[in-house]
């Protein structure tokens, strides 16, 4: 490799963040649009700092950059047509456990030339997580509820964070690796200790409507606290620790309590 | 009168039916009547508010059919196939879309109210009072298709990523995971549209002998017709705002249960009620047993048994179609 790039475009919210954290000063020239949305992304106000792009062919290629950092979720018409006209592009694939993380971290070091700050990062992230990872024997039970009462299991980035936090996940109960939909009565029947939801995305839809249930409502009613996820768990970054943190607080609070 | 036991006795039947399945299992009964745990919960929160809609829902297109269908004289009639249910979604869709069922909570059942009125008046006014089968049957799927697309476009262009795939239930409609807030959302407006179609009884066997003949006995026509549409615009705005556009049920009742009533419109509209809400809880209780944890939508099951007979229903009135 000769050197580090120097004009490198972001077009995956998650690869944004990453690139945020670890390029150098300047070598980073634009973001996707979506890390500019509070409701997804950990970063939106260091992302607002930089041309936003809506991740198509045409003005990322316009941008004259010489690395493109793509998600392997993203366009494959655009991450096709950059490589076509002599574009490096860089794919990283959407995180779904702490190693997944730290892998990351350290590939976006060495395509950005920038190892040092990735080695810091990953050093402060595994004090960290080492720090938060104090499971008790007897974990409490979380479920958590999505949109159409869609539930994820422990295959998943957000079940990792459940998972570490020190609670144990009502999917994995019902027989769910990696998520899937459960009725709402079947859920009410799970009595669970902890109900997560999303945060509504802007508008209305009917198949957000089912976290407003006023079942959910009891549910909740029972835990300490009723939780809420948002742009910390959605990417595989050091974030992710933001999440655990309050998760567990949450949990050492229904431990006192009781 | 033992028509009236039959039905009322199936109907009470279906209704601790649809209470006692689900994808939780079976439920006692005695949970509704209270006690902690899930079950009592799973009772009073969320079978109990789907077995009232399905009910009333029920009620409200057997009636709604028996009516259309004795004020057209047209066994062809009905809310979902004239395009009226498709209006009132579009109508409930364009509420929820544009914040006006957020912002007022009356916003959602009184936008699907404007477009049931809307789509009744504009059948009645392309049908012509007497209701040709052939015009009727022409505007219904030009108003259906209509308010289907319009539906779809605010549905495609809403900001929310869930919007979109949520067309299908405002074409099928479904009950699952209703709340009690539903139930008390449909409800008082439903009556109103109840009380109002009640009245027609008598207009509508006047009207068997012909408009002069009913004119003559001193039926107000203009008023029946007025009474007509916003009642059937009321019952089926609150019904499909709540559960989405359920078709067929106004079609197939009356027309299995008119025999029994010796084809007397009056007669036809209680007992079509009563069967209405028989086959809607018979339905959603088939929804729940046939894919317990998913979510099949009632207006599949509703179709799989009313096309056939529309079909047939054409068939036999192709005379008149020609």
């Amino acid at each position: 490799m000769a050197g580090a790039p120097e004009r490198v475009v972001s077009i995956n919210l998650c690869t944004d963040q990453l690139a945020l954290m670890i390029a150098d000063e300047g070598q980073l020239v634009s973001v996707s649009k979506l890390s500019q949305d509070a409701r997804g992304s950990a970063m939106a106000e260091a992302a607002s700092a930089l041309p936003a792009n809506a991740a198509r062919a045409e003005e990322v290629f316009a941008m004259a950059p010489d690395l493109v950092l793509a998600g392997t979720f993203s366009s494959r018409a655009t991450v096709q047509m950059l490589e076509r006209l002599g574009v490096r592009v860089e794919k990283f694939s959407a995180a779904s456990s702490m190693g997944d993380i730290r892998a990351g971290i350290i590939r976006m070091g060495e395509v950005l030339g920038r190892q040092d700050r990735a080695a810091e990062l990953l050093a402060d992230f595994d004090t960290e997580l080492a720090r938060l990872s104090d499971a008790p024997a007897r974990r409490p039970r979380a479920a958590m509820y999505f949109a159409n009462g869609y539930t994820t299991g422990e295959a998943t980035l957000a079940g990792q964070i459940v998972h570490t936090a020190g609670f144990a996940n009502i999917a994995t109960e019902e027989g769910f690796a990696a998520g899937g939909f459960l009725p709402l009565e079947k859920l009410t029947l799970t009595e669970p200790d902890v109900v997560i939801t999303g945060q509504p995305y802007r508008g209305a839809s009917r198949a957000e409507d089912v976290m407003r249930h006023p079942v959910i409502d009891r549910l909740k009613g029972r835990a300490a606290t009723a939780s809420v996820t948002d742009g910390d768990w959605v990417c595989g970054t050091p974030f992710v620790l933001r999440a655990i943190a309050s998760l567990r607080d949450m949990r050492l609070e229904m431990e006192a309590a009781q | 009168m033992r028509l009236l036991v039959l039905l009322t006795a199936l109907v009470a039947l279906l209704f601790i039916g649809s209470l006692t399945v689900g994808p939780a299992g079976f439920g006692g009964l005695s949970a509704l009547a209270g006690g902690d745990g899930p079950m009592p919960l799973i009772m009073r929160e969320i079978r109990l508010p789907r077995a009232l809609l399905g009910l009333m829902i029920g009620l409200s297109l057997g009636l709604s059919g028996a009516a259309m269908q004795g004020y057209l004289r047209n066994p062809l009639a009905e809310p979902g196939l004239i395009g009226v249910s498709s209006t009132a979604a579009l109508g409930a869709v364009l509420a929820i879309h544009t914040g006006l069922a957020s912002a007022w909570i009356l916003g959602l059942p009184l936008a699907a109210l404007a477009g049931a009125v809307a789509g009744v008046a504009l059948i009645l006014l392309l049908a012509g009072p007497r209701g040709g089968s052939l015009t009727l049957i022409l505007a219904g799927i030009a108003l259906s298709a209509m308010a289907a697309a319009l539906t779809s476009l605010v549905l495609n262009l809403a900001p929310n990523p869930w919007a979109a795939n949520e067309i299908i239930f405002w074409m099928m409609g479904s009950l699952a995971d209703r709340s009690m807030t539903h139930v008390w959302l449909a409800l008082p407006l439903m009556v109103v549209g109840w009380l109002a179609l009640a009245t027609t009884g008598r207009g509508l066997d006047a009207l068997t002998l012909g408009e002069d003949a009913a004119a003559a006995m001193g039926i107000n026509l203009g008023r029946l017709r007025l009474t007509l549409v916003l009642g059937t615009a009321c019952v089926i705005g609150a019904g499909v705002a709540v559960a989405g556009a359920i078709g067929f049920v106004g079609l197939v009742v009356p027309h299995l249960l008119r025999p029994w009533v010796k084809a007397r419109p009056s007669q036809l509209l209680w007992a079509s009620a009563l069967g209405g809400a028989a086959m809607v809880l018979a339905a959603d209780m088939a929804v729940r047993l046939i894919l317990p944890d998913g979510d099949l939508k009632l207006g599949v099951l509703t179709a799989l048994v009313g096309a056939p007979l529309f079909l047939h229903l054409i068939y036999k009135t192709r005379r008149g179609l020609a």
